[in-house]
């Protein structure tokens, strides 16, 4: 991009500085989460750059971290248990919340604003209230300390975001389109799995995403709802800071970055298909 | 609706209207509406049932703990009558020791699950240490109390020598009470039964609810500080390379909290990469290595990190709308690039600095897991307060006084926010 003719120097200058102070905040950004991906290949039991790494030496260098936390029994629980309740817990908020989508999206809901409310507000609550308002109603009905009660939890959270993102995908929906399935003849079930499903589908998958990646970022929830059983990835995280901070969680750390640019892209795609299919142009 | 004010037939004409089986149209058609208002919310349905039990109801739950008070009724029926006309001087008359004696003789013939004793001296644990030791001896020893019982209770604890305690019992007597908000405001009641602010050492929480709306207010301020620059810049730029450059900010949000957190103990702890740095080019001693974590500091610094997608993404979104032909116009007419940023360009931005702040603003001011592992102790915020009476002190209704506060606060900068941009234009990503 060239500057305008018109630029006098001071104008150019701001124009350079301001460009520095935005890189300088996009390092600040980024910076955390990258310094992470080389610290976990340290050959040594600590956080910080040592001489080896700094001048390139393979010494220096080493996949002891990854070993460790492939040899661990929890960290390995872990994983599946954060899989397992993520997949169950999103599976139960997909489905409630698409249904609810559909209702809400229909003119003729009544007390809509006030459904509205109820149906996010898992979404505004502090993290903190709903995990205590849970731990003291699981303990009552005996599911605390269980797989069911961490799941009903992480489904509960995860409901507003598919809520809010198969709504909005429903605004934009032509409805003429189910009324011409059903005046050729479509059942309202194959209308709904002809027209509407794939019309809606970008918007289900990526509140389906938003909502694993609540379940299994999730952390205020377990520590007051799960057992040592119900340990997910970052309630094992939460001891390792808490109790011995070893370097295999920035191997922990270096593989949840991964994770997060696969599903980052996977979004990023999802929303342009998105907007292919509702005839808007992806500039 | 519209609809069906529209095909309603004129008066002269209703008679003639019906349907293919003779059911006059108005009626088909109301019938019909309804059907179709009931498909709504049986769509509904299922998601409110399941939000209303498993959110909503824990929720009500916890916050009717916060006044829920029935350890005392249950446990001392008889003695709570006989107190009825105590003058709340000295200690009290011999019938209400008789009356204390006969309501612990009987609960400790039930069974051991169904006992009052032990949530009573809980309870009168909260309002003075060493109830509960009082209540525990007491209980073992009153089975061989014998008259004047006054005395006996007197021998076994001194404790019911003291007017404090028997003030407690008879003003927290009652179904429900007060007395956990009373504590959750740094207040106490006076001989006179008037609440007091306590002990300027012993006032917490008002202090820690004023320095988590400080923290939250600076990181809100830090994140709108950095925020604004960025969004302003990626909004300008062709959408191909604001896409591109917008990772940079999506990449942080999707990544996990621990994820994050952890990096910045990495980054800033006393032996960490800032440090190491410093120290290895000179700037600063060995010994003098700079405390930036387990203080408000370090929850400043991980917080605003964390938070400022949640206000670059509402920005950019308000910033993307502007017409740049508003700010060439101001140009041409004589401002200066500053006078038409700041009187033309900025004040249309409000909205989404008003909708990143309030965001940013709610979410800070619950925050529980930053603050708990890189605060230390100065950087604690109320939300830790709260798990440490649910977890550790198991004061669960000072715990749910604190919570309701929160809470509330909480619900009414939404209402805020909502009044601001409408819930509508929460955006994801």
């Amino acid at each position: 991009m060239a500057l305008p003719a018109y630029y006098t120097t001071k104008d150019k200058l701001w124009h350079y500085a301001f460009r520095v102070i935005c890189f300088a905040i996009f390092f600040f950004l980024l910076a955390p989460i990258l310094i992470m991906i080389p610290l976990s290949f340290n050959a040594q039991p600590y956080f910080t750059f040592t001489r080896e790494m700094l001048t390139l030496n393979p010494d220096g260098y080493s996949l002891r971290w990854y070993q460790d936390f492939l040899a661990s029994d929890s960290w390995m629980r872990s994983i599946r248990n954060s899989f397992g309740i993520g997949i169950a817990a999103t599976l139960v908020s997909t489905f409630l919340g698409t249904l609810a989508a559909l209702g809400l999206s229909r003119s003729e809901m009544p007390a809509k604003g006030l459904i509205m409310g109820i149906l996010i507000s898992p979404m505004i609550v502090p993290l903190i209230i709903s995990a205590a308002g849970m731990f003291f109603f699981f303990s009552s009905i005996n599911i605390a300390q269980t797989y069911l009660g961490v799941v009903l939890a992480h489904a509960a959270l995860g409901t507003p975001f598919v809520v809010i993102t198969v709504t909005a995908t429903l605004v934009g929906f032509d409805h003429s389109l189910t009324r011409a399935a059903a005046n050729l003849g479509a059942s309202p079930t194959r209308t709904f799995f002809k027209i509407t499903m794939p019309l809606i589908l970008p918007g289900v998958i990526s509140g389906a995403l938003f909502a694993f990646i609540t379940s299994f970022d999730e952390i205020v929830v377990v520590l007051f709802v799960a057992g040592v059983e119900q340990r997910t990835i970052p309630r094992e995280m939460w001891s390792g800071i808490r109790e011995d901070i070893s370097p295999t969680i920035l191997a922990v750390a270096t593989i949840l970055v991964m994770v997060s640019i696969a599903l980052l892209t996977v979004v990023e795609l999802l929303r342009r298909r998105g907007e292919r299919m509702r005839g808007l142009s992806p500039q | 609706m519209s609809q069906a004010d529209a095909i309603k037939p004129s008066p002269a004409r209703r008679e003639k209207l019906v349907t293919a089986d003779g059911t006059p149209l108005r009626r088909a058609l109301e019938r019909a509406n309804r059907r179709r208002k009931l498909t709504a919310l049986a769509l509904v349905a299922p998601l409110l049932a399941f939000i209303l039990i498993f959110f909503a109801f824990p929720i009500a739950q916890m916050m009717w703990r916060s006044v829920d008070n029935p350890q005392i009724v249950n446990a001392l029926p008889r003695t709570l009558q006989a107190l009825d006309g105590w003058n709340r001087q000295g200690i009290p008359d011999e019938p209400v020791f008789a009356a204390l004696h006969a309501d612990m003789l009987e609960d400790l013939e039930r069974p051991r699950r169904e006992q009052a004793i032990g949530p009573l001296g809980i309870r009168l644990n909260y309002e003075l240490s060493a109830a509960r030791s009082a209540i525990s001896r007491t209980a073992r020893a009153v089975e061989d109390f014998e008259e004047p019982y006054s005395e006996a209770f007197i021998d076994a604890h001194r404790l019911w020598g003291q007017p404090e305690l028997w003030r407690i019992i008879q003003r927290e007597g009652r179904p429900l009470t007060a007395s956990y908000y009373v504590a959750a405001l740094d207040r106490e009641y006076d001989e006179a039964g008037n609440i007091v602010q306590r002990d300027e050492n012993r006032r917490i929480y008002v202090s820690l609810f004023g320095r988590t709306l400080a923290l939250s207010l600076a990181i809100t301020f830090m994140t709108f500080a950095l925020g604004f620059p960025i969004a302003y810049f990626l909004a300008n730029l062709p959408m191909r390379y604001a896409n591109l450059l917008m990772i940079a900010v999506l990449l942080p949000f999707w990544t996990s909290l621990l994820v994050r957190t952890s990096a910045w103990i990495v980054l800033l702890q006393q032996q960490g990469v800032i440090n190491e740095l410093l120290v290895n080019i000179g700037l600063i001693s060995d010994e003098n290595r700079i405390s930036m974590i387990y203080n408000q500091t370090g929850t400043i610094i991980a917080m605003t990190h964390i938070l400022l997608p949640f206000m670059v993404l509402p920005l950019y979104s308000v910033m993307r709308t502007i017409p740049v032909s508003y700010t060439r116009a101001a140009k041409s007419l004589g401002a200066t690039p500053w006078t038409a940023f700041r009187r033309v360009y900025f004040p249309q931005t409000l909205p989404g600095i008003g909708a990143g702040g309030v965001l940013v603003f709610i979410i800070s001011i619950g925050y529980y897991i930053t603050p708990a592992l890189v605060g230390g102790q100065s950087g604690r915020m109320i939300s830790n307060e709260i798990a440490r009476h649910i977890q550790q002190s198991l004061n669960w209704g000072l715990a749910a006084a604190l919570g309701t506060m929160l809470l509330v606060g909480v619900l009414v900068l939404y209402w805020l926010y909502n009044r601001l941009v409408g819930a509508d234009s929460l955006k994801l990503g």
